[in-house]
């Protein structure tokens, strides 16, 4: 079967490279933790940040830290290990290619890092023009996309040299994922980058007075949504080939699990329009086509959800339990490497419905950037994402530390589980609710003068804050089990799982992996999607706006 | 490729559904006319002063319109002119707002008027207060130091 893995375990000096990968991502947990901490203490209005330093500072760092530290390094290194486990211990020249990349990252990281720490870049990680950050901010970012590339060109380069190696076979699921992950990220990125070379960075370095703002902002959120599904699809490997490896089942199927990582590649990107849905100067029709695009992944993600179910029925009626739903006693509860995604996986469930608000042509006036958003985000990244990566650092950072996950380890993983589960209920669930009574989002504590409406808002507020300390607990938790799993567990042989496909599955057509033809059309959707308007944009363009620094 | 029978059930129900639901949006949005703000007007932000019409912010009356009044904001850091502002129950009004800096929010909470306020871009809503009471307008985008701070206020009065 073709997703049996060429390695019994992940080559030492692989696992260097994706370890320290998860070094970086573990350290901006514990900063980016604490700076959630604060925010919803902060917001409670019971409680207020010394002097130096204020709200929108400690903001900018959570988002930057957590949405887009800790997830790159941390997918990053993930579909760096998987593709050596299941291509094959990578070439020197595909290693270096990979340390180049995570030490661009890293250097990128501590530049944003000084510039967001000495309040030079005090403009959230969305950066929206014309408040105009320090241009070695924007550079870091810029270092940070860059070296996501060259690691994503480690991926794509192991991937090649296994195809030449297989002719005409298909590749192992785990790689092919990785890579469809890796393309979307690197035509989605070329948004953002655009945007800052040829915008930000010339306008915070003086040499052009003025910015398009609309056309700035449309070209970060062409790379704003499709980097959620670059968050979104590393735990969809784990889910599709990695969970029923561990409830010891079978993959239902290889061929749909690859149709719909395709569909992803090919519907989240032509659908940012979705997030500017309440700006001017983009005309509606063309809202609604990206908001009928954006619709589309609603497909994959039925087909994900089915194939994860059928698995778990599969495995429970092959262990003899009988009844519609008796297969359910017969999941691994006790197994934090099944328990913990699949609390994540729960999640996903609310955060689908929410997103479907959010992304609708008229609905999301309700709650446009109101705190149901961050209710939102917080179920499906800080949730079903995060958990399912936490689900599988129980198992892949012993396995590349030469170590293994202690019974007691795995308890106290699977405390963390329900901890997170806890503090999200209280915290995600209050910010949905004060979303629909109008709270605004990326807000320091106000009462806006005594007015009523507001005072509303505050028993949630408070909700949050009651929330957001049990996740800190959450977090701690957490990074005790890394430092416990990276440092000082029982030496050992931990498995690294990689599903295999149940023996009724029909053989994996080999059409998934024409990357002339997926590739192909999903640039003609991305020109269908935005070129039009983008030259309406440039067109009726007002003059661009300078610069400001209100903070 | 084989889909297996409950999978293809499962699919077409959920297709089916999201036709259903995208044609509800569809309708709404282009017979009944229910558009996301969208005006695609242009102003230079560095004149919102003097142009027309934010050179009077405030509620005015209009006649030969499809609305009753026009009700112009103008946003900067980290206020909105005007502060407070009456509107009689049951008039059909159109908002009318702008930004002379940078990008802000206009949300009045309660209603569904949300709006991105982008420099050098018009945004409009058309909209009815049918119900009489005060409706705190925030700023929902993060525009500085004061974001939390900016508000304004319609008092719809019988």
């Amino acid at each position: 079967m073709n997703t049996k893995s060429v390695n019994p375990k992940v080559d030492r000096r692989d696992g260097k490279l994706a370890i320290a990968h998860f070094y970086v991502a573990f350290i901006a947990l514990a900063i980016g933790g604490l700076a959630g901490l604060l925010q919803t203490l902060v917001r409670s209005g019971k409680f207020e940040l010394p002097s130096w330093t204020g709200y929108y500072q400690i903001l900018t760092i959570h988002g930057v830290v957590l949405g887009l530290v800790l997830t790159t390094f941390f997918i990053m290194g993930f579909q760096l290990a998987a593709v050596s486990k299941t291509s094959g211990t990578l070439t020197d020249k595909q290693r270096l290619t990979g340390w180049i990349g995570f030490w661009t990252m890293t250097i990128g990281t501590v530049m944003a890092a000084i510039m967001i720490l000495t309040n030079q870049a005090s403009v959230l990680y969305t950066f929206y023009a014309p408040l105009q950050a320090h241009a070695l901010f924007y550079l870091g970012l810029t270092l940070v996309i860059v070296g996501s590339w060259i690691d994503g060109a480690a991926i794509i380069m192991a991937y090649s040299s296994w195809r030449k190696a297989n002719p005409g076979k298909p590749s192992p699921l785990l790689t092919f994922m990785s890579l469809v992950n890796t393309l979307m990220w690197i035509v989605a990125t070329i948004g953002v980058a655009s945007t800052v070379l040829f915008q930000l960075l010339p306008w915070s370095l003086g040499l052009v007075e003025r910015v398009d703002v609309l056309v700035s902002r449309t070209l970060f959120w062409y790379f704003g949504h499709p980097l959620v599904y670059f968050w979104l699809l590393p735990a969809y490997m784990a889910w599709y080939a990695i969970v029923p490896k561990i409830i010891g089942g079978k993959i239902f199927s290889d061929s749909l699990a690859r149709m719909s990582f395709i569909l992803f590649l090919l519907f989240s990107i032509p659908v940012g329009f979705h997030h500017q849905l309440m700006e001017p100067g983009i005309d509606p029709a063309w809202k609604f086509l990206q908001v009928i695009l954006t619709f589309l992944v609603v497909i994959p993600s039925l087909m994900t959800a089915f194939s994860l179910f059928a698995t778990f029925e599969m495995f429970g009626r092959s262990k003899g339990s009988t009844g519609l739903f008796g297969w359910v006693k017969k999941l691994p509860w006790g197994d934090a490497r099944f328990a913990v995604p699949f609390i994540g996986m729960l999640a996903f469930i609310p955060a689908g419905a929410g997103g479907l608000v959010n992304a609708s042509h008229q609905l999301n006036q309700v709650v446009h950037n109101t705190i149901w958003v961050t209710g939102h985000f917080h179920l499906t990244l800080a949730t079903s994402v995060v958990l399912t990566f936490f689900g599988i650092s129980y198992w892949l950072v012993p396995h590349l530390t030469g170590r293994v996950l202690t019974k007691a380890m795995n308890k106290l993983a699977i405390i963390q589980g329900i901890v997170w589960a806890i503090g999200m209920t209280f915290m995600s669930g209050a910010m949905h609710a004060a979303g629909l009574l109008g709270a605004p989002r990326r807000s320091s504590f106000s009462t806006y003068g005594g007015s009523e409406q507001a005072a509303e808002w505050i028993p949630y507020q408070v909700a949050q804050a009651v929330g957001g300390s049990i996740l800190f607990l959450g977090i701690i938790l957490m990074l005790y089990i890394f430092i416990n799993l990276a440092f000082f567990a029982p030496k050992g042989e931990e498995e690294f799982p990689v599903g295999e496909v149940a023996d009724a599955a029909e053989k994996t057509p080999m059409v998934f992996e024409n990357w002339k033809l997926w590739l192909g059309i999903t640039v003609l959707l991305i020109l269908f999607a935005y070129t039009i308007p983008f030259i309406d944009m440039i067109e009726n363009a007002p003059i661009g706006s300078k610069g400001y620094k209100f903070f | 490729m084989h889909i297996h029978k409950f999978e293809k059930i499962w699919l077409i129900f959920g297709i089916t559904t999201l036709i259903v639901f995208l044609s509800v949006i569809g309708v709404s949005a282009f017979y009944l006319g229910n558009q996301p703000p969208s005006c695609l007007a242009t102003v230079n932000p560095e004149k919102v002063d003097t142009t027309e019409p934010f050179n009077e912010p405030g509620l005015k009356k209009v006649e030969g319109k499809e609305w009753d009044y026009e009700l112009v904001f103008v946003a900067s850091a980290f206020a909105y002119n005007p502060g407070q502002v009456e509107v009689p129950k049951g008039a059909k009004v159109k908002v009318i707002a702008t930004t002379k800096d940078v990008i802000h929010g206009f949300q009045v909470a309660g209603t569904n008027i949300n709006m991105m306020l982008e420099p050098g871009y018009i945004s409009e809503y058309v909209t009815t207060f049918d119900k009489a009471g005060d409706y705190l307008i925030v700023c929902n985008e993060y525009c500085g130091v004061s974001h939390h701070m900016m508000s304004s206020k319609i008092e719809v009065v019988e």
